[in-house]
């Protein structure tokens, strides 16, 4: 309607012509906006696979954007923030069981002779055994397990803090460090924390499970409970535990899944 | 406002899609009945014509970085509207739902006035009102699901972590169905006014067939948009 004014020097155009111009104009950018983002999309669905590394599985943009989020949410992480705890007769008696990769090779798996070796400074290893561990002062949680495909379990954990492990180890120059590794002893399951997450107050070293010594299959004699993350990384049957600044390898994240996971 | 409606298409489409390749992962939901299964969502062939089955890490990719479009061109969205004063329009009234069946009666040929009104309906106000909140709350529940530590208290605001994932779920039917409905109306609506949605002014033709006038509908509602149905 503007233009009626400016234009009544030449020829006024027609209210039909008008018309048209417009939609000729808006459709043009539609189609060409639609255009744009097909080309976008099918640009995404092809882009360059990630090169196999510490993650691998997806695409490079897809990877980067995992990333960044992971960096944005980190931002809201912090040891106050505590996983929601039940009553002990609220725990599953029958606790699910959905994976066994990194212990069900291990067919001849000796629990007496197993050590947990911290891998320190300069090659040095801590070799501990299971009473070292259990003589320090307990912890149990009643809390729900959450698994990255969407099902969740209210179970009950018993062990020994992380964070009071590190300390009770004096491993203070391990804790500076940004991540820490775990394995399995066959070294065929393994995972990378931020060590944040690690010092949580909620992340327990489990030995027991409903209060009995942990089963084989849920990772005896020792293993991972950690609230903040998904159930990928509460690593079963721990073998090494080492520290470094960058990104440990992580069985999941070569997979294709988030290297954070966390909740 | 235009621009962020047919933004958000796609966008919910990809959400949706990258959606089911997680709900697989566990797909919990259905009525059954003493154990027997009346109903699940989704049957084997579904998740096959899809492709749809071990795709999670895919799924969590794709839902992971569009979640981030879906959240600020909703942003965008509820700005604008609030900026421009569209939200007028938009907002159910007093009335609105008394009215709102009456539209409903009309539509479905049970009656045959329609109750008076401007650029949207009673009916059209609550739906359109309603789908914001729906946007809303996915990114509410998501939340709750997607970091249930950090954000304890919006999962305890949702109900805990069960109630906000079946609620997530629910949200994204209500956009099925309301999609249905939604293309039904329009093409029902005729293509004067899709031909709006897409250029933000609507042709009004006078009693004169040959005098036409371009009814840029901004004049009264000091927005951009089509009318919309």
């Amino acid at each position: 309607m503007e233009n009626k004014s400016k234009e009544s020097s030449k020829i006024p155009p027609t209210v039909d012509q008008k018309i048209k111009r417009r939609n000729f104009i808006s459709f043009g950018v539609f189609f060409a906006a639609s255009t744009g983002a097909i080309a976008g999309w099918e640009w995404l669905l092809k882009s360059p696979k990630e090169k196999f590394g510490i993650t691998g599985g997806t695409r490079v943009p897809l990877r980067r954007a995992l990333n960044k989020t992971e960096l944005f949410f980190r931002n809201f992480f912090s040891n106050n923030h505590l996983v929601k705890t039940y009553p002990a007769e609220m725990a599953a008696k029958q606790v699910r069981i959905n994976s066994l990769i990194g212990i069900e090779e291990d067919l001849h798996f000796d629990p007496q002779k197993w050590k947990l070796s911290v891998l320190i400074k300069n090659g040095e290893s801590l070799n501990i055994n299971l009473e070292e561990i259990k003589s320090l002062p307990k912890t149990e949680i009643i809390y729900d397990f959450k698994c990255v495909e969407g099902w969740d379990q209210i179970q009950h954990w018993g062990g020994v803090k992380l964070s009071d492990f590190l300390n009770h180890f004096k491993l203070d120059e391990e804790i500076k460090k940004q991540y820490m590794g775990l394995q399995t002893p066959n070294g065929k399951y393994y995972i990378g924390l931020e060590m944040q997450s690690a010092l949580h107050p909620q992340t327990l070293l489990a030995y027991e499970m409903n209060g009995k010594p942990l089963a084989n299959e849920h990772g005896a004699p020792l293993r991972l409970i950690i609230p903040v993350k998904y159930g990928i990384k509460n690593l079963k049957r721990i073998g090494t535990m080492s520290f470094s600044n960058s990104r440990p390898k992580d069985y999941w994240a070569e997979h294709g899944y988030d290297y954070y996971s966390g909740l | 406002m235009r621009w962020t409606h047919w933004v958000n298409f796609p966008v919910l489409l990809i959400m949706i899609w990258s959606g089911l390749f997680i709900y697989w992962a566990n797909d919990a939901y259905g009525i059954s009945i003493f154990g027997f299964s009346l109903f699940k969502f989704f049957p084997k062939w579904f998740y096959d014509y899809f492709h749809i089955s071990r795709r999670l890490a895919e799924g969590m990719a794709f839902h992971f970085l569009f979640m981030w479009v879906f959240f600020i061109n909703g942003l965008l969205y509820i700005g604008y509207t609030i900026l421009s004063g569209a939200w007028r329009e938009l907002l159910p009234k007093r009335g609105s739902f008394k009215e709102a069946w009456q539209v409903l009666l009309h539509d479905l040929h049970i009656r045959t006035t329609l109750p008076p009104q401007k650029k949207y309906n009673a009916a059209q106000r609550i739906a359109y009102t309603a789908i914001i909140l729906m946007g809303f709350g996915s990114v509410f529940t998501g939340l709750a699901i997607y970091k249930p530590v950090q954000f304890y208290w919006i999962c305890w605001l949702c109900g805990g972590y069960h109630v906000a994932r079946i609620l997530h779920f629910a949200f994204t039917i209500g956009y099925v169905l309301f999609f249905v409905i939604h293309v039904l109306q329009v093409v029902l609506a005729g293509w004067n006014n899709f031909r709006s949605v897409v250029s933000g002014f609507e042709v009004v033709e006078t009693a004169i067939e040959t005098e036409q006038e371009i009814a840029v509908e901004n004049s009264q509602t000091n927005n951009s948009d089509g009318k919309q149905i």
